[in-house]
């Protein structure tokens, strides 16, 4: 797909993925509040156009880092939901074997590195695959995906400067929530976090992180300029997290921002503003965007049965998958 | 064949033969053009810019980079050019490069080496230039060695270059210059696998790094009082050869541990507790420990020796087990 057919049928598509991201998260919240999934989650509600649009411009062997937010980067690559949701319930079938929860899925058979619960920390690993293809003289790249608050996180800017001076295949995607947690961006930062991008020596772009279409216009320009070996750059997505930081904190969520500006931003929802394209441009009826919608409800509910048939990992595997070579006594166990 | 080589020209010799067995191995550092103290020469020139990798200084960014090349089917070495350079790379070592593979529940593995070079005190380095920081990664599960002799020094490192996890290779700055017999060939020396330095009756010297050539000489000094030291060395801290340690003990009956790293949660404290639950029937005395004090080291020439471990120190040890009764 390239923006010269971004057609009514691609532009179904990526609202189908912004749809299927909004249902997993909102059952994600609802398990997590029944106590299915035993942790809490940062969900991506709200930011969806800019893991699709990015996504929809790379193929399986370009490579994503994600962050703790990341459920939804993993499914705009093309993640399973059932092995998601196994995942996010400690199961066998989940990505990882119950071993990661929801901040490290990870598909590295699908080029998704994994989420990070440490902010910035996935981007010098892209750095180092993009290195990786370059070497090997292959067509690949690799897209970090990160928050605002990672662009004052020193191993960001030192794999900023990297990307530039080794003119890496690497499209470096900020997403903008103007909220590091609780801290507002233009308190935290001075000046625009693209122009910082461009002081390094990256191209830097700023783009309409609500609007899907938009974001893989851009973002598109960007990989094809990273695959002809024209170096990295740097694309901001101006964007906005409609719920609590994670779901632990939604009940002390108004303590930093006001329900007017939450307001003002779901006006923009991702999904409305495709979905009012898609009904303005090419007709698309109610009934269409109703049956899609119906279509990600069946899926998701689909998932999250058979993902809880899938048993837990047993107490005599704990150990397991710490090392790729094992010794007698090691790795050590709780007693001798 | 075997030659005369420094511990340097040894793990260059490793280096050598690793990437041109294996297209994946590639080396990440700073200063390349400096080419470490050797351990680096030859190596841009032999295999290019692409495999031998001059980075910024930035050291977080270098180890994560080598995690993702990893990730991407590189066999990555990362050199860092003094120990302390671990420190600002941590949260890349230990949270991400170490933790990764058991979070993505086995789906890949982190095939990478740490030169960790410069460890330990020589001498006026101070502070910030003085450390022996394998406890830390120890702690964190990294796969650690660190080599007393030339030969265990490409030993190692060829096998931490094969290991497909991470492993730190300790080099101790007072033996990068020592020479010593090296074959020629490419040889591995498997982890878990301690070695007799000198073999003994009465006491176990459990000693590693610089240290081993210390207790050696200390061993013909307590020779000459009568008494016989097992010297008996690691090579590989994590993971220990536990079975050839509790041979020794077994043996012996008496152990002192001869370590310069922390008292407090240092690599001695883990030995003398894994002596301690696992062979106490052998003992005849109480474990004693020679360490590095619980202090920053200081710059000036007395109180820097002070603080390390000594061979003064660990005959005095030595005597004291063995006036045990």
């Amino acid at each position: 797909m390239t923006s010269s057919n971004l057609d009514a049928a691609s532009l179904v598509s990526m609202y189908r993925q912004m749809r299927l991201i909004r249902r997993f998260e909102e059952r994600t919240a609802e398990l997590i509040d029944a106590g299915e999934i035993r942790a809490h989650a940062h969900l991506y509600i709200g930011e969806e156009a800019v893991a699709v649009g990015v996504s929809a411009a790379l193929n399986t062997q370009d490579i994503t880092t994600s962050t703790h937010r990341g459920h939804g980067h993993i499914l705009a690559k093309g993640g399973d939901p059932m092995r998601m949701f196994a995942e996010l319930m400690g199961r066998k079938a989940g990505y990882n074997r119950g071993r990661g929860g929801s901040m490290h899925i990870a598909d590295l058979g699908l080029g998704i590195f994994g989420a990070n619960g440490i902010v910035g920390a996935g981007a010098p690993m892209a750095c180092g695959a993009a290195r990786m293809f370059k070497n090997r003289g292959e067509p690949h790249v690799a897209v970090p995906f990160f928050g605002d608050g990672a662009m004052n996180q020193g191993v960001l800017l030192e794999s900023l400067n990297v990307a530039a001076i080794w003119d890496l295949p690497v499209v470096f995607v900020c997403e903008n929530n103007q909220y590091a947690i609780t801290s507002p961006i233009a308190e935290m930062s001075r000046g625009s976090l693209a122009e910082r991008a461009a002081a390094f020596g990256l191209k830097a772009e700023t783009v309409d992180g609500m609007d899907a279409a938009a974001v893989f216009e851009a973002a598109t320009r960007l990989v094809d300029r990273a695959r002809a070996g024209d170096g990295a750059s740097f694309l901001e997505c101006r964007t906005y997290r409609f719920e609590a930081h994670n779901t632990a904190l939604r009940a002390s969520d108004l303590t930093y921002r006001t329900a007017a500006e939450i307001e003002r931003w779901r006006e923009r929802d991702p999904l409305t503003v495709l979905a009012q394209r898609l009904d303005a441009e090419d007709g698309w009826a109610q009934g269409d965007q109703a049956a899609v919608d119906a279509e990600v409800n069946a899926e998701i509910e689909d998932a999250i049965e058979r993902a809880g048939e899938s048993p837990r990992p047993s107490a005599d595997t704990a150990l397991d998958h710490m090392y790729a070579q094992t010794y007698p006594g090691f790795p050590a166990g709780v007693s001798e | 064949m075997t030659r005369e080589l420094s511990f340097v020209e040894a793990m260059n010799e490793a280096l050598m033969q690793e990437m041109a067995r294996d297209d994946a191995v590639v080396i990440f550092g700073e200063n390349i053009r400096g080419q470490g103290r050797g351990e680096l020469r030859g190596l841009q020139d032999a295999y290019g810019d692409d495999r031998i990798i001059d980075l910024p200084i930035s050291e977080a960014a270098m180890t994560g980079i080598a995690t993702g090349a990893a990730l991407a089917g590189g066999r990555p070495v990362v050199h860092f050019q003094v120990s302390s350079l671990i420190f600002p790379a941590f949260d890349q070592l230990v949270d991400q490069a170490a933790k990764l593979p058991l979070m993505l529940g086995g789906q890949a593995h982190v095939a990478a080496t740490y030169m960790v070079m410069g460890c330990g005190a020589s001498g006026g380095r101070a502070g910030q230039h003085s450390d022996n920081p394998y406890p830390y990664l120890i702690h964190a599960g990294i796969k650690s060695v660190m080599p007393s002799t030339p030969a265990d020094a490409k030993g190692l490192l060829t096998t931490a270059v094969r290991e497909d996890d991470p492993v730190a290779v300790f080099v101790p700055v007072r033996l990068m210059a020592t020479k010593g017999s090296v074959a020629e060939e490419p040889y591995a020396i498997p982890l878990a696998q301690g070695e007799v330095k000198r073999t003994g009756k009465d006491v176990t010297v459990v000693a590693m790094g610089h240290l081993v050539a210390e207790a050696l000489a200390s061993a013909e000094a307590l020779a000459a009082d009568g008494i016989d030291a097992e010297i008996w060395d690691p090579r590989s801290l994590l993971p220990l050869d536990r079975a050839g340690l509790a041979a020794s003990v077994a043996k012996t009956g008496r152990v002192v541990l001869f370590d310069d790293s922390h008292r407090s949660c240092g690599y001695a404290a883990e030995l003398s507790s894994f002596i301690g639950e696992t062979c106490f029937g052998d003992l005849k005395a109480p474990i004693k420990r020679v360490t590095r004090a619980d202090v920053t080291i200081p710059f000036g020439q007395h109180i820097e020796d002070e603080v390390l471990p000594d061979r003064r120190r660990l005959e005095q040890a030595v005597h004291a087990v063995m006036a045990w009764s």
